[in-house]
């Protein structure tokens, strides 16, 4: 048992009825069960369609931050990056941001730079559909085994 | 001779979009044409579907605006369910949307203002684009940054009170609404602790509109002749002529303040409204076919709605409307960066809305649907933060979806789009050959008036670098270059 447990967020986003745009929101769910299933009381866990400038604040009341996001980035299946503060140009799209841009806004509005992680999880399909394509619930599986596993690692050590 | 520069994505604007400019040998700009890739195929997907899934099937179409997609779809299908055209239904059920509504309005205007105009307000349209945004703001006005962070986060959080979820919200069903406000919610948003309260919404919304006040009398030129040009404008007003947002009568004024459209039942737009199709563009340019197509296309959004009502609704939004109607001598602004001011009015009128609607009682009560004689066909039109968003749906006997047709805002100022873009192309790229970032701000700053949502939903894909291609004559390719 850890003597003090970090509060831990943990972030998915994306559009559920595009497929694999819903990765995000999926992994949130399944997070759900295991957290209850588990018992665990330290870790947080919401879910939109985007991240936006909003999330700065919320992200600042905690110590670690792992934001999901389905991705079409070369992947075999997912990856788990540090995210680091970045004042960078404004994304493509309009009302969305990077991670790296909230936590930018986090550290200059609210001064706190939580430690922030983006599992990212790669998709194929992004048709008007709430199913995620088989592919990507494989990618889903392997994403939630790994990180339930540095999850644990994260409380216990 | 003539060339062709094409800037590819428009950044800041969701989804894909590319602006292609015309020049002839002379340098002088020919044409200017915005390219959206907007998806069609939403209309046939629906098709066989029950029809009271479309509240929450619609919301697939973006990730952006989904409570607007969500009450215009809930709106067509009170219709159908025999529960009346926006006004029959029960108290608690018309103010819990009006309250959703409100909300979007709230935080997608917020957003517009402190994350893509203020910046350009603060630094400049050829800014510095790594500081021109609201990380920049944050480092130059701190307060300013938090309050665009948490008006965005009060009206999030009142979208989740009345739509249920952050995803795919439920809250609106047809004949009414699933759920009501309870006395906790109700209380934390009008009591709640500084700032998360309806009275500090009001008072930072009359703050923001300040702001511009103060940018826009310090640069009176550049904000009144910025892509000037006259139109036609579109939008519900209520009955007797007030600013509405959720329900209301169709109007159209012409440039001159004319009453071109005169208050008609929207569930009769198809006889007043035609779609025409470009063979150059995937989004359709309406008109009002009385008017046809070369003078009855029109703007919609906030220049529009100020433009059509006579008067608004709240004491706060009114003052400031009777001050901005000043500025036009009452005849209606076409002025293209004036949408900004229209917005941080509009911006004013839902913060004081919300407080009005968090002071009724009957968000509170519990008699939330109603329903009478089915009918097979119905329509539902909402002022969605973009503008007037039309939704339409016939069923068959088997409570199918058979037909949907969808007029999005960001369709109905097709055409203005394309002038605003026109107007800025000529004012700061005649003669030149070599775009500097500036002139592509100048263009976007245009784009991004009107707050288009392009082929949306789907963040994943939207990240592509941008492209711009010289073509010669004979539409050959001179130059191309991509940035990142």
């Amino acid at each position: 048992m850890m003597n003090q447990k970090p509060s831990i967020l943990i972030f998915g986003y994306g559009n559920p009825g595009r497929q694999d745009d819903g990765l995000g929101a999926a992994f949130i769910e399944k997070m759900e069960q295991w957290v209850t299933e588990n018992e665990i009381s330290n870790i947080a866990l919401d879910t939109n369609y985007q991240l936006n400038i909003e999330d700065a604040e919320q992200i600042a009341a905690y110590d670690l931050v792992y934001f999901v996001d389905a991705t079409i980035e070369p992947l075999e299946q997912f990856s788990l990056t540090k995210v680091e503060p970045s004042d960078a140009k404004v994304e493509f799209t309009m009302h969305a941001v990077s991670p790296a841009f909230v936590l930018d806004l986090c550290r200059k509005i609210f001064n706190k730079t939580p430690e922030s992680w983006l599992l990212h999880l790669k998709g194929y399909e992004w048709e008007f559909e709430e199913k995620l394509s088989a592919a990507a619930k494989a990618n889903l599986d392997a994403a939630l085994a790994f990180f339930q596993h540095h999850l644990s690692e994260k409380l216990i050590n | 001779m003539s060339k062709k520069i094409t800037i590819e994505p428009v950044t800041r604007v969701e989804g894909h979009g590319k602006v292609t400019i015309h020049m002839d040998a002379q340098g002088n700009i020919q044409q200017s044409r915005l390219h959206i890739v907007e998806f069609r195929g939403f209309e046939r997907f629906v098709q066989g579907r029950p029809y009271w899934e479309a509240p929450v099937l619609v919301q697939r179409l973006c990730g952006i605006c989904p409570v607007s997609h969500h009450l215009a779809a809930a709106k067509a299908l009170d219709v159908i369910v025999g529960a009346g055209t926006g006004d029959g239904l029960t108290p608690t059920g018309e103010k819990m949307r009006r309250l959703m509504h409100y909300g979007q309005f709230f935080q997608s205007h917020a957003l517009h203002f402190f994350h893509l105009s203020a910046p350009d307000f603060l630094f400049g349209v050829d800014g510095d684009p790594a500081t021109r945004n609201i990380i920049g703001i944050a480092l130059t006005n701190p307060d300013l940054a938090v309050q665009g962070v948490m008006m965005r986060k009060f009206g999030q959080e009142i979208i989740r009170a009345t739509a249920g979820k952050k995803i795919h919200g439920t809250g609106a069903i047809p004949g009414g609404i699933n759920k009501n406000l309870s006395i906790e919610e109700r209380d934390e948003f009008l009591k709640g602790a500084d700032p998360l309260n309806a009275d500090k919404m009001v008072s930072w919304a009359e703050e923001a509109l300040d702001f511009f006040k103060k940018y826009y009398f310090a640069n009176k030129d550049f904000v009144d002749n910025f892509s000037y040009f006259p139109s036609n404008h579109l939008s519900l007003v209520r009955k007797d002529g007030a600013l509405d947002i959720y329900h209301g009568v169709l109007r159209a004024v012409d440039a001159e303040g004319n009453k071109i459209l005169h208050d008609v039942d929207y569930q009769e737009y198809d006889k007043y409204i035609e779609e025409e199709v470009r063979s150059w563009s995937y989004m359709k340019f309406p008109y009002l076919k009385e008017y046809g197509k070369e003078k009855g296309w029109y703007r919609v959004g906030p220049l529009a709605r100020l433009n059509t009502a006579d008067f608004i609704p709240t004491p706060l939004a009114q003052k400031e409307f009777e001050s901005y109607k000043a500025l036009t001598n009452g005849k209606p602004n076409n002025h293209c960066l004036h949408m900004h001011y229209a917005r941080l009015i509009e911006t004013l009128h839902a913060a004081e809305m919300i407080r009005e609607l968090l002071n009724d009682p009957d968000l509170l009560g519990d008699d939330l649907v109603i329903k009478g004689v089915k009918q097979k066909e119905g329509v539902g039109l909402i002022e969605a933060p973009r503008g007037t968003l039309f939704h339409h749906y016939r069923i068959n006997d088997n409570d199918q979806i058979e037909m949907a047709n969808l007029i999005v805002s960001t369709t109905n100022n097709n055409e203005p789009m394309n002038k605003a873009v026109n107007n800025v192309a000529k004012s700061v790229m005649t003669g030149k050959e070599v775009i500097t970032e500036g002139m592509m701000n100048a263009v976007e700053v245009a784009i991004r008036a009107y707050d288009p949502c392009l082929s949306c939903a789907t963040h994943a894909l939207g990240k592509m670098p941008l492209e711009l291609t010289l073509v010669g004559p004979k539409d050959q390719i001179l130059d191309r270059k991509r940035s990142q």
